[in-house]
């Protein structure tokens, strides 16, 4: 890791916007980044934080304020707007559903910095075409408009576009927005795949967290503020800056879960033990009423889990009696009379 | 799925078999639209004696040969240049602005036109009416396109400008009418302070006309255009890339400032020189692109400008001919034919298609 040259290295980059010509309203910064071949990064953030501006800013869509973007070396600002075209491809949240296209053109599209000057595709395009959408999952979407795509198709058709533009870089602005969760996991998937195979570096603006968590190789948490926390997203999680950038009232990140929990308590404990999955949905439940899970101490109220038969079971113990119920929901409305 | 195979059959930019039998399909059409158009007219020609004529054989009557060569050939041509143009742009801004109603007459570029003509016409001074910058000859009608193309420039440069400030299609759109009808009114003023003569011949003017250009300027008005279609050409990639929108096509190596440059050029040539000599013709700019849209179902700029250099020839073709209401002594004005025909057309291909899409 040391001897290589990062495909992307800021140095005191600043973003933000210029209004007039004195006005300069920075969103974040100064930034020390840089991105690796074969890195997948999560840029995560609270809405407003500036992860868009600042995805805008290192492509080279938006002038930075201050300090510099390096790519592969070369001051981005160097290189000439076809040649930034063959280092970075980009997935945008900008709609092109409002066209006649058809998917295989707007990947073809792609080829768009390396086509004669009449755009013509050679043999070799059409076969870096064919690829991308293979390697986006897309093959059956060829022929459709893009009018007529879903959320989740049409990421796949802008994401074999950009994989099209064959770029050392991709980076995508919120790819997971508007898709249901399967693809929104799919998607990630695909993501982490391809950083591995193709030895790209990818850079994502993303609200999942718990996605994010699991498939990125490196997290930049940009804070309310414009500071960036970059590092392992274990890293992160442990020295609790997870927590501090996105605790709002009412929500909490737990560290041994890596989840936020949107419950407050009432103030209220109770014990728990058993084995299985039945414990860990059982915690959920007991939590979402607002009970402080502990483990199992005498005196105060428990709840033991057990399975028999593929029948669980779950015994109450409270003030010295035991009730025996034979599903959560039974088991929640006698809490519920207990909590008030 | 098998192996990634070469996705020939899905390409959808390429010239299948389909597209190029529709392509000369409508050729063919063209020509004998060209034909027709050349035949019909106020005064009866059998066709046998057309043909001789075109093709500088004898003909019985010299009356026959000076309408069809001075006369109805010129204005023919012009019908083919105008079409022609007419469209093209109209493809250019539709994409430029992703609008589905922009086009030249829309947004207020034929206004502009309109205002650089009205400027020449009506100005006081010796070459004050069209009729004595016709008696000019060339240079006066380089005058006046010109006038009409640096008239049709500056308003595409307004719109343009405020289009980068402004997403919104529909608030876009308001602006180009209303900046249309700014254009407008001062036209009107200025023609309120001027001679009922000088009026007049701007007011027959407007209702557009094919068969007044001849000679000279008909050489002067197919350089202009055949330099506006070709710009219009070259410049297929980069509408290409406009289709995605600004932001994807910087992503994609586009450079915006150039690509608006090149749009803005060939528009005010095509626009401004078409309306310079043939009054402010509606409809065709609008109407042709969502035609060569539905025919060839692609976006791709490569096919939809020599579809709508075809799609718009034949439709002025057509239009001029029913202009002529076949063996009637009148002539109706051909701006409000093109729009009886246009509008419906629109109307029918949207029905159809039931959507619209700008690009």
């Amino acid at each position: 890791m040391i001897a290589k040259t990062p495909l992307l290295q800021s140095q005191d980059l600043t973003v933000g916007y210029r209004s007039g010509s004195k006005g300069r309203s920075r969103v974040a910064g100064p930034l020390n980044v840089e991105i690796y071949a074969g890195q997948l990064i999560c840029l995560l953030g609270p809405n407003g934080s500036g992860k868009s501006t600042l995805l805008r800013t290192l492509s080279g869509l938006q002038p930075a304020l201050e300090g510099a973007v390096q790519i592969s070396g070369i001051p981005a600002g160097k290189l000439r707007p076809p040649d930034l075209a063959k280092k970075i491809s980009l997935v945008l949240t900008d709609s092109v559903r409002d066209s006649n296209l058809d998917a295989y053109s707007l990947v073809a599209l792609g080829r768009y910095p390396y086509s004669g000057w009449l755009g013509t595709l050679s043999a070799a395009d059409s076969e870096i075409i064919a690829w991308a959408i293979d390697a986006a999952h897309a093959g059956n979407l060829s022929d459709r408009k893009m009018a007529t795509l879903s959320d989740g198709e049409n990421q796949k058709v802008m994401l074999a576009r950009a994989l099209a533009q064959d770029t050392p870089l991709m980076m995508l602005d919120e790819p997971t927005a508007h898709l249901d969760l399967p693809s929104r996991i799919q998607l990630m998937q695909l993501l982490h795949q391809l950083a591995r195979q193709t030895r790209k570096g990818i850079l994502i603006s993303t609200h999942e967290l718990d996605l994010a968590l699991q498939v990125a190789d490196e997290v930049w948490l940009l804070e309310e503020g414009g500071r960036l926390h970059t590092g392992s997203p274990e890293d992160l999680v442990l020295k609790g800056i997870f927590g501090a950038v996105f605790d709002k009232e009412g929500i909490l990140f737990d560290k041994a879960t890596g989840t936020f929990r949107m419950y407050q308590g009432n103030g209220k404990y109770i014990g728990l033990t058993g084995e299985g999955p039945s414990v860990f949905w059982t915690k959920r439940a007991l939590q979402r009423i607002g009970f402080t899970v502990t483990e199992v101490q005498p005196g105060s109220p428990g709840i033991r889990v057990t399975e028999e038969n593929g029948q669980t079971t779950w015994a109450l113990e409270y003030k010295g009696g035991e009730q025996k119920h034979d599903s959560i929901s039974s088991l929640l409305s006698v809490l519920d009379d207990l909590s008030e | 799925m098998g192996a990634a195979t070469p996705l020939s059959g899905h390409d959808t930019t390429r010239w299948s078999r389909r597209r190029i039998l529709h392509l000369t399909g409508l050729s063919l059409l063209l020509l004998i639209a060209f034909l027709m158009d050349i035949t019909l007219g106020s005064v009866r020609i059998p066709f046998r004696q057309v043909f001789r004529i075109l093709f500088s054989m004898h003909t019985d009557d010299l009356t026959w040969k000076y309408i069809v060569e001075q006369i109805r050939i010129p204005k023919a041509c012009t019908a083919v240049l105008a079409g022609c143009g007419l469209s093209v742009s109209g493809l250019q801004m539709q994409t430029l602005f992703r609008n589905p109603l922009a086009g030249p007459d829309v947004l207020g570029i034929t206004s502009g036109a309109s205002l650089g003509v009205v400027t020449i016409m009506l100005s006081e001074g010796s070459i004050a009416a069209l009729y004595t910058i016709k008696e000019l000859g060339i240079s006066g009608s380089w005058l006046i396109i010109g006038a009409a193309c640096v008239g049709a420039a500056g308003i595409m440069l307004l719109v343009v400008t405020i289009s980068g400030r402004i997403r919104n299609n529909v608030m876009m759109l308001i602006i180009g009418v209303m900046i249309g009808m700014i254009t407008q009114s001062v036209i009107s003023l200025w023609q309120y302070f001027s001679s009922p003569e000088l009026v007049k011949d701007y007011l027959l003017w407007t209702f557009g006309s094919l068969g007044g250009v001849s000679g000279s300027q008909l050489y002067i008005l197919a350089v202009v255009v055949v330099i506006g279609v070709v710009i219009c050409f070259l410049s297929s990639k980069l509408l290409d890339a406009l289709l995605l929108g600004e932001n994807y096509a910087r992503s994609m190596g586009l450079t915006t400032q150039r690509a608006r440059v090149i749009i803005i050029c060939s528009t005010s040539l095509l626009a401004g020189g078409i309306t310079a000599f043939c009054g402010p013709i509606g409809f065709i700019g609008v109407a042709v692109p969502h035609m060569a849209r539905a025919l060839f179902n692609t976006s791709s700029h490569r096919i939809l400008m020599p579809a709508c250099c075809l799609i718009g020839t034949l439709l002025m073709l057509f239009c001029d001919m029913i202009a002529q209401l076949p063996a009637s002594q009148t002539v109706l004005p051909i701006n409000v034919v093109t729009s009886l025909i246009g509008a419906p057309v629109l109307i029918w291909v949207i029905l159809r298609k039931n959507n619209l899409r700008a690009t």
